[in-house]
């Protein structure tokens, strides 16, 4: 038979570190609270026979939190045959607090103590063993990272889980526990279970909504339990709520016997945190860490290593070497074509990225894992309220600039699901590093680099960044997100240095996911991108040919109208009497476009049915721009990509081809490329996240439709400026300008029915007036 | 007496945490509760949040759920002030 065993804890309390030690499983650590939200499983490495469930980090367990909710019902419904409860020991009082909690489940539980090799550093003794008596299971000292005491608490846990633990019911002053136990009383009539009784009493009394909902009472037990809550809580007062949680604490602040050093010294931490946030340095040095990030990551080695990676790896070796290869085996040509152009180019392309995202997310998870990221949502805090974000969705937008998958899984440390559903909705339009190339595409080919390139380049990035603040503050004031901003209350962990497993763990996590779609959605969608290029529908059922007359005259009717016969194409069958049926074919045929011939590709036919929609904001003339812009939904990069094959002469001709080389063009081109609906893999993720198809659909048309408008009003307002040419367009172009601003500065309380209310006050009080 | 109008250096007790709904609970899960010391370490370098020190780790709240908490003063460091000022 095979044992249950739960691992528990705070965020940070190295849990999953805890869990990886176990299990052997691979698994993503970080120093940014709240990392692991879903819960996994894994065997015992050494003992097959138990499964360990790693549990979301958790402070408590209310009912707010999708974390704590998961947690608690775990806990409830799946009955774990034992709890390991991991603590950290530099931080014990908040820690235990839940072990109070977990207490109440009568689950046999062991305690974990974790990071006591810094508790000792700093010169704090803690007596451990009187926690242990108090709590009633045994507390061992461990280091996850160092894999010491871990097997000692895994034998510990097995061991205890076939035990019976008693319930412990002295946690809460001699006051609060008889009203518990009267609770317990009147609710033990009915079906729940003995061992469920604790839990359920104390819930009861702090009025969770979560039991309260489920729990079957009737009228009078109900009325019952609220009158011995109601007595106690104007006997202290305070709520019921509130007196759980302070007697909590007071409780454990009694077990906790700790034996500080003399002198209370600033710890490194200390020291590094008052240069870090600082008042005056705080914002400079972290302009200073990011663009380090960015100059290492993208600037210098990211861009030497991407450039070797598509120019010499792909470019030169393996694309011609493949084909030389298959030519040699005689595959036949076209096989050659998909194999070397369509899978190895395609898949490629979004290889060359590889390099430059791997330093990016290791520079990433350097500073998350060392405890910066905390400071950075601390610092930023302030300034993305105002756009009705919290601190904490920078982080989501910093890692998006590398790649949005990774970027809006970031988003789960969001609390408030308001915050974290705009922080979804917006990570997308920060440039991930697969919109670079259409950047550099536009500065380069169009703006012809230069001064003029650069400035292009760079305005990217405050579009990217224009485009979350304007729908952070627009979104903010619609219905489905009014409510309170997220509780910012956050634990600012201690420095630490990386450790170097949980860094390349994470590194290679995120890099790996990047890769593996590059295998699976790029490689299938560019087979079908060349299929499309290379294959062309032809009308073979129908073909009107005109009659020619003995002098090689078109012949005409009896009304002067050329005479027209209609071809069919049929089979033409003999049957085995000797008569012969025809058969007529009508169907399209689909056939492979050889060599030169004046055929459309699907491909093309796809972008000129798309095109007229693109009219309007000065891309649509040409079909390639169109075509270019669907294949971004596959990857971002494929926009560059597809641009440069579709060309007479690379890419490098391809902005004067496709968009004249104007720049006003160019320049509507890039804005909806880099602000439209992002490629399938981050729309994966957004569906992932926000796991909800409704909300998913309204991501993608918000992105896509404040692309469409920004771009047109860019265009559309620019072409009258530049060449005062007027239409319709520029008309909706201004009517979708006044839009935006009105939605960007309506004071958000503003709405009509306020005002409405508004005058009839002022008319009723003026008519008390009158009336006095 | 609120958190909020606590200043940097400044130890203080903690007589209620009002208010209801999540945030309170929030609050108080992280060992905001009545009669625990705080001492407030920083502010953010644009104003906001704080810094607290509560029960030995650092915790950052924000002003505005500062409110909920009432406060009584006990003393503060004049020279962690100047500090952070400078």
């Amino acid at each position: 038979m095979s044992i249950k065993i739960a691992l528990v804890g705070n965020p940070n309390s190295g849990k999953t570190t805890l869990f990886n030690a176990l299990t052997g499983s691979n698994q993503y650590v970080g120093n940014w609270p709240g990392v692991t939200v879903e819960k996994k499983e894994g065997r015992i490495k050494w003992n097959k026979e138990v499964i360990l469930t790693d549990l979301p980090g958790v402070y408590s367990l209310s009912p707010y939190t999708p974390e704590e909710i998961v947690a608690r019902n775990y806990l409830v419904e799946e009955h774990p045959s034992a709890i390991i409860n991991i603590v950290d020991g530099t931080n014990l009082e908040r820690n235990l607090y839940l072990t109070t909690q977990l207490l109440d489940f009568g689950i046999p539980m062991v305690i974990a103590v974790n990071f006591m090799d810094i508790v000792a550093k700093r010169g704090v003794k803690l007596n451990l063993k009187k926690v242990s008596e108090e709590l009633g299971c045994k507390v061992i000292e461990i280091s996850a990272l160092k894999n010491k005491g871990i097997k000692e608490v895994a034998l510990e846990a097995i061991e205890v889980s076939a035990k019976k633990p008693s319930m412990k019911r002295d946690i809460f002053s001699p006051r609060v526990e008889s009203v518990l136990g009267k609770i317990e009383r009147l609710i033990s009539h009915g079906y729940i279970e003995e061992n469920e009784l604790r839990w359920m009493s104390v819930k009861l009394f702090e009025r969770d909504e979560e039991i309260c909902a489920h729990i079957d009472l009737n009228e009078k037990t109900r009325d019952e339990i609220e009158a011995v809550i109601k007595g106690l809580e104007n006997e202290l007062d305070d709520d019921s709520i509130g007196i759980i949680i302070s007697e909590r604490y007071d409780y454990v602040t009694k077990i906790v016997e700790k034996r500080m050093p003399g002198k209370d010294k600033m710890s490194i931490s200390d020291k590094i945190d008052r240069i870090v946030t600082n008042r005056w340095l705080a914002i400079p040095i972290f302009a200073l860490i990011m663009f380090a990030v960015y100059f290492l990551a993208i600037g210098s080695v990211g861009a030497l290593s991407t450039e070797f990676m598509n120019e010499k790896l792909f470019g030169e070796w393996i694309v011609p070497g493949a084909t030389s290869l298959l030519e040699g085996w005689g595959v036949a040509d076209w096989l050659v074509g998909l194999i070397a152009d369509g899978v190895i180019g395609g898949v490629g392309a979004v290889l060359g990225f590889v390099p430059q995202m791997l330093i990016l997310f290791l520079l990433l998870s350097l500073l998350e894992d060392c405890g910066y990221m905390s400071r950075i949502a601390f610092i930023m805090d302030r300034l993305f309220r105002r756009f009705g974000l919290s601190g904490k969705s920078f982080i989501p937008m910093l890692i998006a600039s590398g790649c949005g998958v990774p970027g809006i899984m970031a988003s789960r440390t969001i609390e408030q699901q308001n915050d974290r559903k705009i922080t979804i909705m917006t990570t997308g339009f920060i440039p991930c590093s697969a919109k670079m190339p259409i950047v550099s595409f536009v500065a380069g080919s169009i703006f012809g680099g230069g001064w003029r390139g650069a400035l292009v380049a760079t305005s990217a990035y405050f579009i990217g960044i224009a485009a979350v603040i304007c729908s952070g503050i627009i979104l903010k004031k619609f219905k489905a997100f009014k409510g309170h901003p997220s509780p910012f209350v956050m634990e600012l962990p201690e420095y630490h240095v990386p450790a170097a497993k949980n860094v390349f763990k994470s590194t290679w996590d995120r890099g790996w996911s990047f890769v593996k779609r590059a295998g699976t959605v790029i490689l299938l969608a560019s087979v079908l991108i060349w299929v499309g290029q290379n294959v062309t529908i032809e009308d073979t059922s129908e073909k009107q040919t005109v009659v020619l007359d003995a002098d090689g005259e078109i012949a005409t009717d009896d009304e002067g109208r050329p005479l027209v016969e209609k071809q069919k194409h049929v089979h033409v069958i003999e049957n085995e009497d000797g008569t012969i049926t025809v058969e007529e074919i009508d169907h399209k045929g689909i056939r492979f476009i050889q060599d030169e011939c004046n055929c459309k590709s699907i491909l093309q036919m796809l972008g000129e049915g798309i095109s007229v929609v693109f009219k309007p904001l000065g891309f649509g003339e040409s079909w390639e721009t169109s075509v270019a812009t669907i294949l971004g939904l596959v990857a971002k990069e494929e926009v560059v990509g597809a641009l440069g094959t579709m060309s007479s002469g690379g890419i490098e001709t391809a902005g004067d081809e496709f968009l004249d080389g104007s720049y006003l063009k160019g320049f509507s081109f890039m804005i909806f490329n880099l602000l439209c609906a992002p490629c399938f893999a981050a729309i994966g993720a957004i569906k992932n996240e926000m796991n909800n198809r409704k909300w998913t659909i309204a991501t993608i048309s918000y992105m896509t439709g404040f692309a469409y408008a920004m771009s047109l009003i860019v265009y559309q307002i620019g072409k009258l400026f530049r060449w005062g040419s007027f239409s319709v367009w520029t008309v909706i172009a201004f009517v979708l300008l006044a839009v935006f601003l009105y939605l960007l500065f309506k004071p958000a309380k503003f709405s009509l029915i306020n005002i409405v209310k508004k005058i009839f006050t002022k008319k009723e009080k003026s008519a008390d007036k009158i009336s006095a | 007496m609120t958190l909020k109008n606590a200043r940097v250096g400044d130890t203080v007790k903690v007589l209620k945490v009002e208010g209801t709904g999540p945030i309170r609970r929030r609050i108080m899960d992280l060992g905001i509760t009545k009669g625990v010391e705080i001492y407030i370490r920083k502010v953010a370098p644009l104003g906001d949040p704080f810094e607290l020190t509560v029960r030995g780790y650092e915790l950052s709240l924000r002003k505005e759920d500062a409110k909920m908490v009432l406060i009584e003063k006990l003393s503060s460091k004049k020279e962690e002030v100047t500090n952070n000022v400078n």
